[in-house]
């Protein structure tokens, strides 16, 4: 096996926490690989302060509002999120010194909205029947009414630049030889970013995205108008769009920590089942995919502990991308 | 929503050899379908994500799709997560 880069020079202190986003190890999944030519390794996300990719989006967000001069410390900010961006901008608003609106489905874990609260955020609820999409349509209209800064993550070119800069120019240069890049797709950023970046250093490079069969209470939509496509998605970008079903991730997410030690939360556990089933039809390669977050805020729906039929019966009344 | 305008159902059998034409015999066999999928120029609404099995269609050759007998078209809302 080819040796992987040196961890970088000592690094000394940092000036505040922001500063430690990014710069995640590459691990290999040498149990998880169903075919021995094929390698598959994990990009840990979750090794971000609040534990998720969306540190590196959200101080993106942020820092591009502050370049652009459309924020200054003591100002709100309103955001939509499913949960991990918006714990990642209460923990960089704490930081900086901003205020944050976070408008999100009220059928997500209650590790999301302590977790919210524990920074400082306050949570506006949409609609948990209309999902993300619900959260998107109100997160809207209440920026319009009360005049209030949205970074919006789901439309800004600030969201796709942190992969772009940061996790794929991270995983280009601890892994060269990467084939296929496999990630959960949800406001498009990360695929966007990194496809655009791997594409740039070897165009034949495969990118991979991962979507959740979502259950009927939440995807249940009663018109195509609470439909939405995230503006900075560009489906040219993907090379492959696969679903994959609460239970294949919640299976893959119990294997992560049986046989690997990984802790992720169950998005994970959808692109590493997807992972498992490229490396199938591959004759030889390297598979890199995302470990988008830990497990920590999906500790309370029994992923790992309970009856595999009632998690995935929860999985599907609630959200987890 | 889909559902109430195949008369509740969650699934049908529909016959065709590409995605187009298992579209085309659905909207034969439950014309209330083709007003919910499709906008007003006739093209299939972007907010409507097609699968064969469990693969979007957009990413493989779209609605000239070839379909077999055994497989599964899934019909859903594009939904955002994040």
């Amino acid at each position: 096996m080819a040796s992987l880069s040196p961890p970088s020079a000592v690094q000394g202190v940092f000036t505040d926490l922001t500063k430690t986003i990014g710069e995640t190890s590459l691990v290999e999944l040498s149990g998880l690989s169903p075919n021995p030519d094929v390698r598959i390794l994990a990009k840990l996300e979750s090794e971000n302060p609040t534990g998720s990719i969306k540190d590196r989006t959200a101080l993106s967000l942020i820092e591009d509002a502050e370049a652009r001069g459309l924020i200054s410390p003591g100002d709100t900010i309103i955001e939509p999120t499913s949960g991990n961006t918006g714990i990642a901008m209460a923990m960089i608003c704490r930081v900086r010194g901003y205020k944050l609106q976070a408008v999100m489905p009220e059928n997500v874990t209650e590790e999301r909205r302590q977790m919210l609260r524990l920074f400082g955020a306050q949570i506006i609820d949409s609609d948990g029947e209309f999902g993300s999409n619900g959260a998107v349509k109100l997160a809207r209209t209440l920026s319009a009414e009360r005049d209030i800064f949205m970074p919006f993550q789901y439309g800004n070119p600030a969201n796709p630049r942190a992969h772009y800069d940061g996790t794929a120019a991270e995983i280009i240069r601890d892994c060269p030889d990467i084939d296929v890049f496999v990630a959960g797709l949800g406001t498009g950023g990360t695929l966007m970013g990194c496809s655009q970046r791997l594409k740039e250093f070897r165009d034949e490079i495969e990118v991979v995205a991962v979507e959740p069969l979502q259950g009927d209470p939440v995807s249940g939509l009663r018109s195509l108008e609470d439909g939405f496509v995230p503006p900075i998605l560009d489906l040219e970008r993907l090379d492959r769009k696969l679903l994959v079903t609460n239970r294949d991730s919640i299976l893959m997410t119990r294997r992560l920590a049986e046989e690997e030690g990984i802790f992720a939360g169950v998005s994970s556990g959808g692109v590493f089942h997807v992972c498992t089933r490229l490396a199938e039809t591959m004759d030889s390669g390297t598979i890199v995919g995302i470990v988008c977050d830990g497990g920590w805020k999906y500790l309370s729906t029994g992923i790992w502990t309970d009856d595999l039929d009632d998690v995935e019966d929860l999985l599907d009344r609630s959200l987890s991308w | 929503m889909l559902r109430q305008a195949v008369g509740g159902e969650r699934e049908v059998e529909v016959p065709g050899s590409t995605v187009a034409e298992v579209l085309d015999n659905l909207y034969d066999a439950h014309p209330a379908v083709k007003a919910q999928l499709q906008s007003e120029d006739g093209e299939l609404h972007r907010f409507v994500n097609v699968y064969l099995n469990d693969e979007d269609v957009r990413m493989l050759s779209w609605l000239d799709t070839p379909v077999s007998d055994r497989d599964r078209i899934l019909i859903l809302p594009a939904m955002a997560g994040g």
